[in-house]
């Protein structure tokens, strides 16, 4: 198989995440617009807050992965890429996880580097951070691959985004259950266990059933 | 039986007379059930007394939302392989029956925690995992709907929504078991319909009594045939809307 639609894939989602403005920042800053608004509406007891704070983070990052998610296929839809790629038979379900993981590297793993700065200020314990780093890693993984199944399924349509937030939230619901079992019990929990299973079943429906869907949208 | 009622022509003149059939017999088992169910047995104190006959219709719509999204998905799966119309047809008309039947469910599950399992509980109807389950259940259903609707050619919609239902469908069982996870202590009570046969009705492990269990199973016969000949109806104008455009299609040419 040529290698060339991947690449391109993998180029074209990094220069988009870059592209129209403040593409990478624009997660970022609802990542930590949401964390901050959480004393506002929760009280500001240190206690609470640190006690509240990894299940707030992951409802942030589940939030903050949709903020994107609408932008994902639709450029490609476009601007034409999406039926040269098509062209090069069997490759789509590829390149639509390559675009996914790159989205996930520009706009799902800078969250993960912000967690601990974000979960400093929320008080989190220092020793949950490098586990929960590790869920938020995973299951940020999980939440871009079925929202971007729910994306591709939607890449015909203008003014996805609620669309996509409704197909893809129920979808979340394991990886968000699991993610936060294991802010609670650390790495040697089975939580941890099933967080890793989730991705990984998600590594392997998701890209099949994100190329059926592109070759629908690009028809 | 099925591949029988493939054809459309077929359909259609079987269901011009089971509709109505399904209707008359599922409204006297509905009536019957809730008869029995409301007025006739005695009320079981450990299940929220006079709150238990919520049961008639809780456990049957349970049974019937999850019934009906494998239906779903099983019709989606049809029309995904075989392109057969009349799939698509039955998976359309399946999607509103299905949620109306998963908010019955939920609704009903509520009213009966709230009250049934006590004061303490009273707020906490999002924090059991069974009546959870069926709500993520319902959203499935909304998407489903939502994204038939957004997209603007029947073709394009029925592809999109088929393989949307297959990835939910992979999905839902993983979902049921990490709600399960996700509240181990659930205050709902364990299925207890499959274990008949014990006469000792109070024992809370013990399967159900049987003079409860009859009405249950007539209340889901006749949600069943309701729900059968809802889909049956909304499939038949299904079938005729296209024939109308199809007519308007040709009328227009000038043919």
């Amino acid at each position: 198989m040529n290698p060339a639609p991947l690449f391109s894939a993998f180029r074209s989602s990094l220069s988009e995440a870059w592209a129209s403005g403040a593409g990478l920042l624009l997660p970022l800053g609802f990542f930590a617009g949401t964390a901050t608004m959480v004393p506002f509406t929760l009280g500001s007891e240190a206690e609470l807050l640190s006690r509240v704070g990894p299940g707030v983070l992951w409802l942030a990052l589940a939030l903050s992965s949709m903020v994107t998610l609408e932008r994902v296929f639709q450029a490609d839809l476009q601007d034409g890429a999406l039926d040269l790629w098509l062209q090069d038979v069997g490759s789509i379900s590829l390149v639509a996880a390559i675009k996914t993981l790159t989205h996930w590297l520009v706009s799902g793993f800078p969250l993960v580097l912000m967690t601990p700065i974000v979960g400093y200020a929320l008080g989190v314990p220092f020793e949950k951070m490098i586990p929960a780093m590790i869920g938020y890693g995973l299951g940020g993984l999980v939440f871009f691959l079925w929202g971007g199944v729910a994306a591709a399924l939607s890449a015909g349509v203008s003014r996805a985004g609620l669309l996509i937030a409704l197909i893809a939230l129920p979808l979340y619901v394991p990886a968000l259950i699991f993610g936060v079992q294991m802010a609670e019990s650390g790495l040697d929990s089975p939580s941890f266990l099933f967080l890793s299973a989730c991705t990984l079943f998600a590594l392997g429906v998701a890209p099949a059933a994100m190329g059926e869907a592109l070759r629908l949208a690009a028809e | 039986m099925l591949s029988y009622l493939a054809n459309p022509l077929r359909f259609m003149r079987f269901s011009r007379l089971a509709v109505p059939i399904c209707f008359a017999l599922g409204a006297l088992m509905i009536g019957w059930s809730l008869y029995n169910g409301l007025l006739v047995v005695p009320p079981d104190e450990k299940q929220g007394g006079d709150l238990m006959r919520a049961m008639f219709t809780h456990v049957p719509s349970a049974w019937l939302c999850m019934g009906l999204y494998a239906g779903l998905a099983g019709a989606s799966f049809v029309w995904f392989i075989w392109r057969h119309e009349l799939a698509d047809v039955a998976a359309r008309a399946i999607a509103p029956i299905g949620a109306g039947y998963t908010a019955l469910c939920f609704i009903t599950g509520s009213i009966w925690g709230q009250k049934g399992w006590g004061a303490g509980w009273h707020n906490l109807i999002l924090g059991d995992s069974r009546l959870m389950s069926v709500l993520v259940l319902f959203f499935l259903f909304l998407g489903y709907m939502a994204l038939r609707a957004a997209l603007e050619t029947r073709q394009k919609a029925a592809r999109a929504a088929a393989i949307l239902t297959m990835v939910g469908m992979v999905n839902v069982p993983i979902i049921k078991v990490s709600v399960d996870m996700w509240q181990t202590t659930t205050i709902h009570q364990p299925s207890s319909v499959i274990s008949i046969g014990n006469p000792e009705p109070r024992d809370k492990d013990a399967g159900m009594n049987i003079v409860y269990l009859q009405q249950l199973l007539w209340g889901f016969g006749g949600h069943t045939l309701l729900a059968a000949a809802m889909v049956m109806m909304l499939m038949r104008s299904e079938v005729y809307t296209q024939q109308a455009d199809r007519a308007l299609a040709l009328k227009l040419e000038g043919a």
